[in-house]
């Protein structure tokens, strides 16, 4: 045997071999590492083989896991994403973008003629695809009364004195009255290549004169934004070769478009609109996130708003605050009924269970509706105080539409969370313990809290990561009872996603949400150690 | 040897227990234990052991009678008052604790200084050879390591009486002798009186002074290990103790230390009446497999002999084992010892067998 394998090994001749029962071979070299039947070290034998396996349960579960990414993942990567997100600026202005980046501003931080002159191009085929007033909106975030400026802008920039240009150049020659020719001469490279801002708006002209009306380019004048374009490329100092007609500019009678637009809304000469443009002309923004942390970007950087408006810190606070409430009050509440549940014989253990469970197969708008009846001020609760004297008719308790009403549902929907986990981890514990520890010399209480209730606790860990997570991403309870000074970040962020559609502010305050429930998490593995948390 | 009388230091007075106000679980149970005994409650699973245990332990509250410690009735005081120490099947250590920590526990609750502490789990872990574990934790030890641990708890205390609950019931075979050996040599040595359950008849007959062999709810007989197994009481113990062989009959007539019975095959044998009363009742004639003779030259003369056929025989190294069949009962076993003289025989062979009187026990049926 030794022989037939070392013949097959004349690298290793006397290597020694351990027969294996199957009649595979072990081999060793003589300090080398462990080698298998087939010659290949042992431990790559080993996870090759364990990777096929590995393989194969991966394909076992990868329709699942393809489901799972492509309906749940995706979907929260790209909400997430949102709040960086800001192509709307850069998409529908690229030209001013451009424009306004290499601008000084020199004068009293307003653009000069060139840049507006951009910014006409561009405010003019937005307006034509109607994208002027999303972008409105969407700036309106950062200063308020943008939205009413481009939409009254929008609708004037069609009208705007700038048909003097077309008029001056057919006037100096009747080619540019012929569509075909425009559209000859947009096709000569040498003639694009001249007259860069005129190719430019052409060709969006072109785009809008097929998408929009259907229309063949070829057949129809250009809009005055081409001619505009054109006295400015030639006004340049543009030559541009034959068949292009050789007009002189210089003569032409001019217009300021920046004039025409101060004229049509002098907050086309505030600073404030031209740095908010050109603050949010990035394609990625912190504008969300400095908002979402009641932040805001002044001229001398990035501070915190001033202390009334900061409704966000507020709101996260007051979330953390009151689910750390909640999940405390779901622990008093819930420990001496896990006690009871596992301690209790079976039969009536189960009559418990049944009270414990019988919430999740009741509507949470019921039960939180209940909630409303109970606690509204001529509710049952109030009446009952009033009813046995503990407090007076005209002074009734405020326990809904307020932090209090959040807190008193919030605990009782959340309860058998806390429940269910206590529960089970304290079905483990042998009663045997608490015998012993009896028959140790201990009394029932030195027996419970030394012996019993250390080993319950990873069951309050657990219970309160799941209460207190799930309360912080809490809705419709809070929606519900919770007036205005009971309510969560998330109401807010359900506002912003369907009232305001400020779709990335919402995700900033998703993403600041996701972020705090992850550091609290890795927080409390540093203090409690995640291993102490069982479920049972 | 009966331990009763003012003497006892654990006793069980006509004590009954019922879980469900229907079944007895304990009938009508009288012990008494001397102090410094180690009792053994030995039966089948079922019988009650646990149940006397956790009464004596306070953890189940007797039906009716009485239970006394030292002398005085503890059906009204609380465990952690009664200063026993348990063992129990499981062990019981509190995994949240290091092995120091739980033997000091019972330390703590007594509010014992605690350099006086340090000292006592130090010497309670010495006792049991685990002196360098202090600081692990139970599930870092092996079964038989936490079995000590849990046997030094129970005594770190120092309590006058402790209970085990088949405390060895998880180890092996080879530690379970080891820890039986340890437990009696500590028992002895620290003079501890012990309550010992088990359903593990070599342990309850290597370790104890007394053995109590339950069935049904009630002792079927308390006595030594060696007066168990030799001179069982009834059929119940003669069949749970030991390897045994019982013959059916009736009692044909009765003369002081002998009796003769007649088989149910016909043959006549002389027994010892043990709990037969009456000619003509109904009795199972119990002999040991070691004390059947089949060299005829050993037997007293007149001895009465059975006719036998061999059916199987099997060798075990130290011993032989045949198995016969006789008197018309084919499980009938003999053991005889390996030595160079004894015959080895052959399945079919016919032989005579015999045995002294007072090895064969008439009992009731
Ligand atoms: N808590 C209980 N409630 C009701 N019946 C019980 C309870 N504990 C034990 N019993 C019953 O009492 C009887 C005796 O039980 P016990 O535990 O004393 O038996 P045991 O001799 O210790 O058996 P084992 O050798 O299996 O441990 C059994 O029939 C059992 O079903
Ligand atoms: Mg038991």
């Amino acid at each position: 045997m030794s022989d037939q394998t070392a013949s097959g090994r004349p690298e290793s001749p006397q290597s020694p071999v351990a027969a294996l029962p199957g009649g595979e071979v072990t081999e060793r070299d003589q300090d080398g590492p462990m080698l298998a039947a087939d010659g290949r070290p042992l431990k790559s034998s080993l996870a090759r083989a364990l990777r096929r396996e590995k393989l194969r349960a991966l394909a076992l579960i990868a329709p699942l896991l393809v489901f799972i990414f492509i309906s749940f993942v995706l979907p929260i990567a790209d909400m997430l994403f949102r709040s960086v997100q800001n192509d709307i600026v850069a998409d529908t202005l690229p030209r001013t973008v451009v424009a306004l980046a290499n601008d000084p501003l020199e004068e009293e931080g307003v653009p000069s003629e060139s840049t507006f002159a951009q910014f006409y191009t561009d405010l003019y085929i937005a307006e034509e695809y109607k994208e002027h007033t999303r972008l409105g909106s969407r700036l309106n975030y950062e200063m308020s009364g943008i939205s009413s400026l481009f939409r009254g802008t929008g609708r004037a920039v069609g009208r705007f004195d700038t048909d003097i240009y077309a008029d001056q150049f057919e006037a100096a020659d009747p080619a540019f009255e012929d569509p075909a020719a425009w559209a000859d001469w947009m096709a000569d490279d040498d003639i694009r290549a001249a007259l860069p801002l005129t190719t430019d708006a052409y060709d969006a002209w072109a785009g809008i004169a097929v998408e929009l009306d259907e229309d063949n380019p070829a057949e129809e004048d250009p809009e005055d934004i081409v001619y505009t374009s054109l006295y400015r490329d030639l006004a340049n100092g543009a030559a541009p070769p034959a068949p292009f007609p050789q007009v002189d500019v210089s003569g032409f009678e001019s217009v300021s478009i920046r004039e025409l637009f101060i004229e049509e809304d002098e907050d086309w000469a505030d600073p404030e609109v031209w740095e908010t443009i050109r603050a949010y002309s990035s394609r990625y923004t912190s504008g969300y996130f400095l908002n979402a942390a009641d932040m805001q970007t002044t001229p001398e950087g990035v501070e915190l708003r001033p202390e009334n408006e900061r409704v966000y810190m507020t709101l996260f606070v007051r979330t953390l605050w009151m689910s750390l409430v909640i999940t405390f009050s779901c622990i008093l509440l819930a420990y001496p009924i896990s006690f009871l549940l596992a301690t209790l014989p079976a039969r009536h253990a189960n009559l418990l269970m049944i009270l414990v469970l019988l919430p999740f197969w009741t509507s949470l708008l019921v039960r939180t509706s209940a909630w409303k009846v109970l606690l509204q001020n001529e509710g049952v609760i109030n009446d009952i105080l009033v009813w046995i004297g503990i407090v007076s008719d005209t002074n009734r308790l405020a326990l809904i539409n307020n932090a209090t009403g959040t807190i008193i549902a919030m605990t009782h929907i959340l309860l058998p969370f806390m429940i269910l986990p206590l529960y089970s981890v304290m079905k483990t514990i042998p009663p045997s313990y608490m015998r012993a520890a009896r028959s140790l010399g201990a009394k029932d209480w030195t027996a419970f809290w030394r012996v019993w209730f250390p080993l319950s606790v990873p069951g309050i860990g657990a219970g309160s990561i799941l209460v207190f997570i799930m309360s912080i991403g809490y809705y419709i309870t809070p929606e519900i009872v919770g007036g205005t000074r009971g309510v969560f970040i998330s109401n807010r962020i359900a506002y912003h996603i369907s009232t305001s559609l400020n779709w990335g502010l919402a995700a900033a305050l998703g993403t600041i949400l996701l972020v705090v429930v992850l550091a609290l998490y890795w927080v409390y593995d540093r203090l409690v150690g995640i291993d102490n948390v069982k479920l049972g | 040897m009966d331990g009763s009388g003012n003497a006892a230091f654990v006793a069980f007075e006509r004590v009954q227990k019922s879980y469900d106000g229907e079944t007895l679980v304990v009938k009508d149970l009288n012990l008494s234990m001397p102090k410094g005994e180690f009792l053994t409650m030995l039966g089948p699973s079922g019988s009650g052991k646990t149940t006397c245990l956790m009464m004596l332990a306070g953890f189940e509250t007797a039906t009716h009678g009485e239970i006394k410690l030292d002398g005085q009735s503890i059906n009204n005081i609380p465990p952690h008052k009664r200063g026993i120490g348990m063992v129990f099947q499981n062990y019981a250590l509190f995994p949240h604790m290091t092995v120091a920590e739980n033997l000091s526990f019972p330390l703590e609750v007594r509010k014992i200084s605690k350099s006086d502490r340090e000292a006592k789990v130090k010497r309670a872990l010495d006792m049991v050879q685990m002196g360098e574990f202090g600081n692990r934790r139970p599930a870092q030890l092996s079964g038989g390591q936490q079995q000590r641990i849990a046997l030094a708890r129970a005594l770190v205390f120092e309590p006058e009486l402790v209970l085990m609950d088949e405390p060895l019931g998880a180890l092996d075979k080879q530690l379970r002798e080891h820890m039986q050996f340890e437990i009696t040599r500590l028992a002895h040595n620290l003079g501890i009186t012990t309550v010992y359950v088990t359903h593990d008849q070599t342990e309850a007959l290597t370790m104890s002074d007394r053995v109590a062999v339950f069935d049904d709810g009630r002792i079927q007989q308390l006595a030594p290990p060696d007066k168990l197994y030799e001179e069982p009481d009834n059929s119940f113990v003669a069949q749970f103790i030991g390897e045994n062989n019982t013959l059916l009959g009736k009692v044909e007539e009765i003369s002081g230390e002998t009796c003769k019975v007649r088989l149910d095959s016909g043959e006549l044998i002389v027994a010892k009446p043990v709990n037969v009363s009456e000619v003509g009742e109904r009795t199972r004639v119990s002999i040991r497999p070691e004390r059947v003779e089949m060299n005829m030259e050993r037997l007293q003369d007149g001895a009465f002999t059975l006719k036998a056929e061999v059916l199987e025989f099997i060798y075990m190294g130290d011993i032989y084992r045949t198995r016969l069949r006789v008197a018309g009962h084919e499980d009938f076993v003999v053991k005889t010892r390996n030595a160079p003289d004894q015959p080895r025989l052959k399945p079919g062979e016919r032989i005579e067998i015999g045995w002294l009187p007072e090895d064969c026990r008439a009992l009731d049926s």
